[in-house]
């Protein structure tokens, strides 16, 4: 903990909090979190215009002090000076959106009372002009007893006036208001808040309520669920389609890159490892980047311009059949891209059994990292056919995954509603923000970081999975005649799983690499190109084949489905099975989650291949 | 008439609310969301395929999505009131 002045970030969702967060802390953040409870603490530093360093935390959004969810729990007890592992905060800059202003003073009345050194940012006046209304700081200045800055978070406006505010408050003086003692009711700062904000108000010009005009097509009851139905559509063709061309990019660096290493080293067991182990494995998932940081962008996208608000809202409908509420959708949109940030998001869930509902059958929503697997078997087995104008077969194919994936945990959660989180399902009540163009700065920084967390993922966790599978594929040594991949340590434990998973369709190769992408999903095919690599041994031949076209040579089709349907379904990730142990405080329901998932598997898996075999695909 | 009745698109106010129907934690939300007797109110869509879905009304200057459930819980007037509760 550091010494320095502690200001606090507060107000209602939506109001700008982190984007002015942003905009004062620039790239000095910190993500951590608060000890015992799963939120998380992000604070940053600025300087004062006299170069004094300051922290800043950016709270969690709520409406009142009077606490729904467990994010909005810290958010009080920070602000009261009663949250474990932070100290009260020696001043307080509450967040205000200009355009709706009746609402967001309530809350700031609130704070203010509480009596600590206080700065208003009335921020997001760009929005409000747009909406034809003009308001007079000083007016609100006057009537609230606290300093009211004009701001416009993402433009970077009003940050100086800001920062030599909170330098003369911190120095002693203005912003502060003695507290009265006793507690406002609600009506009676509903009402205050109401008066005030009418007398701020200069002009106010009828609003051209572009967001209004815009919703009427895109909550349209039946033009709006397709539209967001074509909108995913698009995403996965997009994430075939587009990537094409920095896949193939991508995968030349990596060829040439073990034909460096070929050319330079004498052949070898360092030679191997390094071609076979490192370059054929992490080489393998690397090339999938493109198509991950594709649907990143999309989803992304769909965040920052407001949309995944009214996503939520047509899907409630549709999920409160399975007796979830369209809010649940947002996370689950989510896992989309990661399930780990999905299970996070949940926490603004406020019902517990819809949370738990939620967080169980996120890992069924189809992330990222199985796209190299999806990505591996579908280039291999689909054949780029054109079935319509401008749907590709591939395309298709993925989108049905993709579908699997929803259909099967919307029956999940109909299952488990009436089963182990039985009860009575919490409702639906959400703010629906303003429609925005999102400013490129921001997708570009959430894309990095993605593209960041996936190539240190490469490096880490699946390298390290890698280096272990090569050294058991490669040891005992196999006398000619005789596979490699059969003959070794892997080969035999793969072996005794190959027993598990004969029924289902798997053959050898696919039960070598079940065990290590239980790590993550994407060392499915490290594995596999590894396991390739070390049969091919010195054959040149076989090294210059594409780890597809050794595929098609290797697998039949029924095998190639049922080992999809089975990645649909199986819980093969370590972080998913840690992020649910902590957001649940347990084993119980990580467990669960793990059992029911592979169950599903297995069954998925078994009942693609017996149909495909049936069909004649054997 | 309740809010689930209300026309789309029709200026009205709130008459009143049974926080009784609504449990303690949705009344409460409710209540931030700027809702009270005497409040402006918009019906702006009916979510859903069959129009059983939530719904989505101005309520001042934030739009608010809200089930069936809630909607029903409160009475409307229509017509634009200087509202001054
Ligand atoms: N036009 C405009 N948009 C803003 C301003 N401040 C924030 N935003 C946008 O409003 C949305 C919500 O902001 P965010 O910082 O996430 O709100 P928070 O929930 O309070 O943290 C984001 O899309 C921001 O880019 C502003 O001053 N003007
Ligand atoms: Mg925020």
């Amino acid at each position: 903990m550091t010494g320095l002045p502690l200001i606090a970030l507060v107000g209602n969702p939506n109001a700008g909090k982190s984007a002015l967060f942003n905009a004062l802390t620039g790239a000095r953040q910190k993500l951590g979190n608060y000890p015992g409870v799963t939120v998380e603490r992000k604070a940053g530093r600025f300087s004062l215009s006299d170069g004094r360093p300051i922290e800043l935390v950016d709270l969690p959004g709520t409406y009142s002090l009077n606490p729904a969810s467990p994010d909005e729990q810290v958010t009080r007890d920070v602000i009261l000076g009663k949250q474990a592992g932070e100290r009260l905060p020696d001043a307080l800059v509450v967040v205000v959106d200009a355009s709706n202003l009746d609402n967001h003073l309530r809350f700031a009345l609130e704070l203010i009372a509480l009596g600590l050194p206080t700065i208003v940012a009335l921020n997001m006046v760009d929005l409000a002009t747009r909406d034809g209304l003009e308001l007079d700081a000083n007016i609100l200045s006057r009537e609230l007893g606290v300093p009211v800055i004009s701001t416009v978070a993402v433009r970077k406006r009003g940050l100086d006036h800001l920062r030599s505010e909170l330098e003369s408050m911190l120095d002693g003086g203005a912003g502060r208001v003695r507290p009265t003692g006793e507690q406002p009711d609600f009506e009676g700062l509903r009402k205050e808040a109401r008066r005030i904000a009418r007398a701020a108000v200069v002009r106010e010009t009828p609003s051209r309520r572009m967001t209004a005009a815009v919703d009427r097509v895109l909550l349209h009851p039946v033009a709006g669920f397709l539209i967001l139905l074509a909108l995913l559509f698009v995403m996965f063709q997009a994430v075939f389609s587009w990537a094409a061309a920095p896949a193939d990019l991508l995968e030349g660096w990596v060829t040439a890159l073990g034909e460096t290493i070929t050319a330079t080293l004498p052949p070898g067991v360092v030679h191997d490892f390094l071609l076979q182990g490192v370059i054929g494995g992490v080489g393998a998932v690397v090339v999938f980047l493109p198509q991950i940081l594709i649907l990143f962008f999309f989803i992304l996208m769909l965040e920052a311009t407001g949309y995944m608000a009214r996503a939520a809202f047509l899907m409630d409908a549709l999920m409160a059949r399975v007796g979830l509420s369209g809010r649940a959708f947002i996370p689950l949109l989510s896992s989309f891209a990661c399930a780990v940030p999905g299970i996070m998001a949940t926490r603004t869930i406020s019902d517990p059994k819809d949370r738990l509902t939620t967080i169980l059958i996120a890992p069924l929503m189809t992330c990222s990292a199985r796209l190299p697997v999806y990505g591996l078997i579908i280039a291999a087995f689909i054949p780029a056919r054109s079935v319509g104008p401008g749907i590709g077969l591939q395309g298709l194919v993925l989108f049905l995954l993709y579908v699997s994936g929803i259909v099967g945990a919307m029956i999940a959660a109909w299952a488990l509603r009436l089963t182990v989180t039985k009860g009575q399902s919490g409702g639906f009540l959400m703010e629906m923000p303003k429609y925005q163009w999102p400013r490129p700065q921001d997708i570009a920084i959430g894309l990095w970081q993605r593209a960041v967390i996936f190539l240190k993922r490469a490096g880490t966790i699946i390298l390290l999975t890698n280096i272990i599978l090569w050294v058991l594929a490669s040891f005992p040594q196999a006398p000619a005649g005789v596979r490699q991949s059969e003959y070794s340590i892997a080969g035999r434990i793969a072996g005794g799983i190959h027993l598990l998973v004969e029924p289902i369709g798997f053959n050898r190769d696919i039960s070598l690499a079940l065990l290590p992408s239980m790590a993550a999903r994407e060392v499915a095919v490290s594995a596999i190109a590894t396991v390739y690599a070390i049969d091919a041994g010195d054959d040149e031949d076989a090294l210059n084949r594409t780890l597809g076209e050794r595929l098609q040579g290797r697998w039949s089709l029924a095998t190639a489905l049922a080992f999809l349907a089975w990645f649909v379904f199986a819980p093969q990730c370590i972080s998913t099975i840690a992020v649910t142990r902590r957001e649940t405080n347990g084993w119980k329901w990580p467990m669960f989650m793990m059992g029911y998932l592979f169950v599903l598997a297995y069954a998925a898996a078994g009942i693609t291949y017996w149909a495909a075999v049936a069909a004649g695909l054997g | 008439m309740r809010l689930t009745d209300l026309p789309l698109r029709q200026p009205a106010y709130v008459d009143l609310i049974d926080w009784n129907a609504l449990s303690a934690s949705d009344g409460q939300r409710l209540r931030e969301f700027g809702l009270c007797e005497g409040a402006s109110v918009e019906a702006l869509h009916h979510g859903g395929l069959l129009g059983r879905g939530p719904i989505a009304c101005k309520v001042g200057r934030m739009t608010v999505a809200m089930r069936r459930s809630h909607a029903a819980a409160i009475t409307v007037r229509t017509g634009p009131q200087e509202e001054d509760a």
